[in-house]
């Protein structure tokens, strides 16, 4: 009875899927060309009348077969090799500010390690009193606490310096993730080993093939870093770090090493390759700031973007994320005119330190053009800036942190185009 | 003084014990003390001033054939790079220009940097499997081949402070708070802020997004 419903149904989203760019002419038309009349009223659809599958069908639940675009996706002319490569969160697929955990991006730089959880062990030594390994067993003994941060990639949005180039809120802002870390405080685990006076760095290094090393400075060691071995409840992925990654709330990704084997206390900075020759921001003299850790305020409308255009006109709730590596998010606005006029976006949902907001702004679109913006504020005053004003102090040569005002360009038909605005 | 505040003083002090007791890091007893022997085979980190560099010595002409044999395919026979791999030599100058190369020669700021680098991940896919001799080899090669050091230099610990290089005074702390204060405002514009709008570049015009045709450029 199931099989040939299904090839039905197969059918069907095949057709979506091939039309999905076409559908925004025809507002409105698309649902009399798309829906199978016998499922709905007055019809009842066989899934009403038959049973559906029992309990225990996939031990482990994963999403419906119908939402099998939404996955992340990479750039493949970005990198020599996909070991040393990124994937990119599908942020116009996702509402509210917790990112799923197969859906957090990914890059890494000596591929996925596979790390025996009876075999791991965290090493803390260098200028402390008494140097220590922790198994696995020891660290989940530890006091611990629950956060909730988003963990940005300093090269976030960095092919886009020079002008639009991608087109997708996935590509062009997808090196972001916002989910629950449950793990231990790093001052915690500093002071069973017991610190030096003349502590004032930690290098933090991987156990996988790229053996990821940084500095970081010890009073933000001290102040709220943590030793995580879980996101948004279950144990890390392999592809976040399992079993155990650091956390640096409001800094750059690469500095949360995963799969985190050593920690290392010393009297001034490493100066390692991925904190020199990558990770430093090349400005327009040819000089380079260095350690710039924090992620500046930034937001991005995800919906709607290139990805996920209009598809009727009338009420409409562009929706997007926002956050800021200084604190909390305290106001978004949203301007329909590439920046000539602004709104005050509504926040929905929990404001936390250091983590993803979810913004709404409801309108009415009557189907005229428009450009579609945001702009990200932060407790401290920071004010997201326009890309024309973060280029005018670094030029577009720096890779790493650009939080620039992002410009969606929505089209008569309901399609949207990344743009650049002049 | 009276009878009361007499007593109450050292009560005051009693009091406080416990909260002062607190303030001292608890020590759950939980790790076991790392020996020597542990600590030796993980302690892989050097810094710019040659703490952490291995017992050892690699002179350009060993390191020509480690490099040859290890590094070319990807990198370049003269470090020019293979494809989409990492650059090592040349890009002198070309920092402050509209196409900066950055390599070992015009960007790494410290020998530290390469060294730490390829001790700990390098060959890509045969990371930590160099002897100390041909790690201090082969990157004395690439030193040579963006010309820091002489065909006849070999790099140890003993030579490490003689490599100079050319980049680096090259780098500064994070300034943004302060170069970049006029980001900082309480009342941002939200009315007539700007001139006309133009669209002034299109995405769909590059043509690299995925799924389209794509053609090579941006970042690594």
């Amino acid at each position: 009875m199931t099989e040939p419903t299904d090839r039905t149904k197969a059918s069907r989203r095949c057709f979506l899927s091939m039309t999905a760019g076409l559908a925004a002419a025809g507002a409105g038309v698309r649902a009399a060309l798309a829906d199978n009349a016998k499922n709905l009223p007055p019809n009842v659809p066989d899934w009403t009348r038959s049973l559906g599958a029992g309990v225990g069908t996939t031990p482990y639940g994963v999403p419906s077969k119908y939402e099998k675009d939404v996955i992340r996706r990479t750039v493949p002319w970005l990198t020599a090799t996909p070991e040393s490569s990124v994937a990119f969160t599908p942020l116009h697929e996702l509402d509210g500010i917790i990112t799923p955990n197969g859906l957090c991006f990914e890059r890494h730089h000596g591929g996925i390690a596979e790390i025996d959880p009876h075999d791991y062990r965290l090493m803390l030594h260098g200028l402390v009193d008494k140097p220590l390994i922790f198994a696995l067993e020891d660290i989940k003994r530890l006091p611990r606490v629950n956060k909730i941060y988003f963990l940005e990639c300093a090269a976030n949005s960095g092919m886009e310096w020079r002008g639009a180039q991608l087109n997708g809120c996935q590509y062009t802002h997808g090196m972001v993730h916002c989910v629950q870390y449950t793990g231990v405080p790093l001052k915690l685990l500093l002071e069973q080993a017991g610190l030096k006076p003349n502590a004032k760095w930690i290098l933090a290094e991987g156990g996988d093939a790229a053996a990821m090393d940084r500095s970081i400075p010890l009073d933000k060691a001290l102040d709220d870093c943590l030793i995580a071995y879980r996101m948004n409840g279950e144990m890390l992925r392999p592809e976040q770090g399992y079993p155990v990654r650091l956390v640096v709330p409001g800094w750059q990704g690469n500095v949360w090493v995963k799969w985190l084997r050593r920690l290392k206390v010393g009297d001034q900075p490493w100066y390692t390759r991925e904190e020199t020759s990558k990770y430093t921001d090349l400005l327009a003299d040819g000089r380079a700031r260095k350690f710039t850790y924090v992620m500046d305020a930034k937001s991005v409308i995800t919906s709607p973007s290139p990805q996920a255009p209009l598809k009727q006109k009338g009420f409409t709730v562009i929706s997007g994320l926002a956050w800021s590596g200084r604190g909390k998010v305290k106001r978004v606005d949203v301007s329909l005119d590439g920046g000539r006029n602004w709104r005050t976006a509504r926040i929905d949902g929990p404001v936390f330190d250091k983590a993803c907001v979810r913004f709404y702004a409801e309108i009415d679109w009557n189907g005229e053009p428009l450009l579609l913006q945001s702009r990200a504020m932060d407790e401290t005053g920071y004010v997201q800036p326009t890309k024309e004003s973060l280029r005018k102090i670094r030029g577009v040569n720096s890779i790493y942190h650009n939080n620039g005002i992002q410009t969606w360009s929505l089209k008569a038909d309901g399609e949207v185009e990344n743009v650049e605005v002049g | 003084m009276s009878k009361w505040v007499r007593l109450a003083l050292p009560v005051a002090l009693l009091l406080a014990m416990p909260a002062l007791a607190q303030n001292k890091p608890r020590n759950y007893g939980i790790g076991h003390a790392a020996t020597p022997a542990e600590i030796a085979g993980w302690d892989i980190d050097i810094r710019p001033d040659g703490q952490g560099a291995p017992p050892g010595h690699g002179s350009v002409k060993d390191g020509e054939k480690v490099y040859m044999d290890k590094c070319a395919a990807c990198h370049g026979e003269f470090g020019e790079s293979a494809g989409r791999w990492p650059q090592l030599a040349q890009g002198k100058g070309t920092l402050a220009s509209g196409n900066p190369v950055k390599t070992v020669g015009s960007y790494f700021p410290y020998l530290s940097s390469v060294f730490d680098y390829v001790r700990r991940a390098m060959p890509f896919g045969d990371a930590q499997s160099l002897s100390n001799d041909e790690l201090y080899a082969v990157v004395a090669y690439v030193l040579n081949l963006n010309d820091i050091v002489d065909d006849k230099f070999v790099l140890s610990k003993e030579t490490w402070s003689q490599v100079k290089m050319p980049n680096a005074n090259g780098f500064y702390d994070d300034d943004r708070e302060k170069a970049e204060k006029a980001f900082w405002n309480a009342n941002p514009c939200m009315k007539d802020c700007r001139g006309p709008v133009q669209i002034t570049g299109h995405a769909a015009a590059v043509d690299v997004t995925p799924d389209d045709k794509a053609k090579k450029g941006g970042v690594e």
